[in-house]
């Protein structure tokens, strides 16, 4: 019980790619490169970062479903490689977006087929499944079919799947993508109960969302290009952005924002449309630049609707290191 | 859901490990296609008599031509046999296909009772199922056409089909170790396998008309054999065997360990393949 939940040294994955126009070569993809990281028992690790960085294939790896192409991997200290069979005693997974299972069958009888998978005697099994549903708000459903579940209530019972053998250590590979506002945060509120309820228990959860991870993590690594460029605690990352005010605006409808980072103090300037409005998010040199900022745009007859000096977040840790908004770096993504 | 409130089941339930986790895991996964035979009824027209118009016109073909009423029972007996061979190719061999799609493949992976009780669990319960239609088609079919069948032997007609289910869904196994690394490719050599079959394993005729060696070749699928030891315990020495009843359950005795110790042995290389290929998870 004293080795660490998770553990890689060096972890290297790669795939074998074809010969195409794009890649006449066929060079490897290398998915990770070179991951170190440590995860103790009982911690809540978020790994984050854009599509494509490497966070799905690190939790294959660890879960046993990929080899490594290079490096060591252990989960409850038992290797991935040598060991899968004892890892896959001690795990269990749930993916976002998942639809498995089979449509004929109601909730109830799918989540005790999987029980079975994992050797629980029926009485007890059922008897769990039922807590669980009602944990979850999915009891009154429990004869329906998975067929007819609503993508949040089918992620409900996935999480209810992935609980029901009551891992040591529970892998989430963005749980709640996909979901509506309300389903996520019920997912996020069992998946926080769960875990504060059971000292001693590991969740690795990967997600590109900055408030999940925030929301819910001891300590957040951030994976981009398949190497982990940070790790630490959420507010100890925070910390990171230092030198400079985070500032968001308001304004009405811009064409064209170029001009802004132009402005004396301006380091940083994110702009999104949103119907008649315009959101204008600022990294400044200091606090001072915001007054050049604000007579710029009064210069130009643009009406600030509201200011807020922000706190930095996770998503300015982001654009520190990796020098691109998570959406941005979502677009060149390069997994499978 | 009001999670801070929320009760958390007690402590983790023991678990059975051993054979009794095989044979839990095994009925779990067999449950979903037993219960299938009665929540999707229609199953009765697309799996029963649809494939029936198709012996059906074998019969009629016998009949034109005048031939003894027994080739009625072999076309009758042939159709129902192409139900468990539908069933090896489409429900053992190319579910995985599907199980990769659904992502249901990546779960069996990581359940600590391994792939081989689920397989154990999908053959078990595509027998179960395939043997509700096959006897629906041998039935509606003897009532049709008024084939009287006698069992010269219910032991060894028994024996034969055990065996040859054995052996078959040993092959079926072994074919789906191959859909854990192939998934397009994997479905060509299921229809591949199809067509071709009904005609080498004599399906809707003896097979020894193939010719000695065409029917010794042809016998490396069960079926083959168990139609031909079946039909001779059905129609005694009117049928044309093409080996002695007892040799046939003998090379079936030694087709099924055969298509074990491969189907365990695909396996494993498989799985292994697949994990460092990266084709459990990757959708094709």
């Amino acid at each position: 019980m004293n080795s660490p939940a998770i553990e890689t040294r060096d972890l290297v994955r790669t795939y074998r790619t074809r010969r195409s126009p794009g890649n006449p070569q066929a060079a490897p993809i290398v998915a990770l490169d070179g991951v170190t990281l440590e995860v103790p028992r009982g911690e809540f690790f978020g790994l984050l970062g854009p599509n494509g960085a490497g966070k799905t294939t690190l939790i294959k790896v660890l879960v046993t479903l990929l080899l490594p192409s290079g490096g060591a991997a252990k989960v409850a200290g038992l290797d991935v490689v040598t060991q899968a069979q004892e890892v896959r005693e001690r795990i269990s997974m749930v993916s976002g977006g998942e639809s498995s299972g089979y449509g004929l069958l109601t909730v109830r009888e799918q989540l005790w087929m999987f029980s079975q998978f994992y050797g629980l005697p029926t009485k007890p099994a059922l008897a769990r499944i039922d807590e669980l549903l009602q944990v979850v708000g999915l009891f009154e459903e429990r004869h329906r079919r998975v067929s007819a579940l609503s993508t949040g209530m089918r992620q409900k019972m996935n999480l209810v799947r992935g609980l029901l053998p009551d891992p040591e250590i529970l892998f989430l590979d963005e749980p709640t993508v996909g979901l509506d506002v309300s389903a996520a945060r019920d997912i996020r509120a069992y998946i926080k109960t769960w875990i504060g309820d059971r000292p001693g228990r590991t969740i690795l959860l990967t997600t590109h969302y900055m408030h999940e991870a925030e929301e819910l993590c001891d300590r957040v690594a951030i994976i981009h290009k398949g190497r982990i460029i940070a790790s630490e605690a959420p507010e100890a990352l925070k910390r990171r952005a230092t030198g400079g005010s985070y500032f968001v605006l308001t304004t009405e409808a811009m064409n064209g924002s170029g001009w802004l980072s132009e402005l004396a103090g301006v380091q940083r300037v994110d702009v999104r449309s949103l119907d008649d409005r315009t959101e204008v998010r600022l990294h400044l040199a200091d606090d001072g630049a915001i007054a050049g900022v604000v007579k710029a745009l009064a210069d130009r007859n643009r009406r600030i609707l509201s200011m807020q000096k922000l706190e930095p977040s996770l998503e300015d840790v982001f654009v520190q290191l990796v020098g691109q908004r998570l959406e941005e770096a979502d677009q060149g993504g390069r997994g499978p | 859901m009001t999670a801070g409130a929320a009760a958390i089941p007690a402590a983790s339930i023991p678990r059975d490990r051993g054979l009794r986790r095989v044979a839990r895991a095994a009925l779990g996964r067999s449950y979903p296609r037993i219960i299938g035979q009665n929540r999707e009824r229609s199953w009765l027209f697309y799996d029963t008599v649809l494939p029936l118009l198709g012996t059906i016109a074998f019969v009629y073909v016998y009949k034109a031509l005048d031939a003894p009423d027994r080739f009625i029972g072999y076309v009758i007996m042939g159709g129902a046999t192409t139900a468990f061979w539908m069933n090896v190719m489409w429900n053992m061999a190319a579910q995985f296909y599907w199980d990769k799609q659904g992502g249901n493949l990546e779960l069996y992976m990581v359940v600590p009772c391994g792939i081989t009780p689920i397989l154990l669990g999908m053959s078990l319960g595509g027998f179960v199922a395939t043997l509700l239609r096959a006897t629906a088609i041998v039935l509606i079919g003897s009532l049709m056409f008024h084939v009287g069948f006698e069992i010269t032997n219910l032991g060894i007609f028994l024996l034969v089909f055990a065996v040859a289910i054995v052996a078959l869904y040993g092959l079926g196994v072994t074919f789906a170790s191959l859909f854990l690394l192939w998934g397009r490719e994997a479905w060509h050599m299921a229809e591949l396998f199809m067509e071709p079959v009904f005609l080498a394993s004599g399906f809707y005729f003896p097979v020894r008309a193939l010719g000695f060696w065409a029917a010794m070749g042809t016998s490396l699928i069960p079926l083959t054999l168990a139609l031909d030891a079946m039909r001779q315990l059905l129609f005694g020495s009117a049928h044309p065997a093409f080996l002695p009843v007892w040799w046939e359950v003998g090379a079936l005795v030694a087709l099924a360990v055969f298509f074990i110790i491969l189907a365990r042995f695909m396996l494993r290389r498989m799985e292994y393949l697949a994990r460092r290929e990266g084709r459990l998870s990757l959708r094709f």
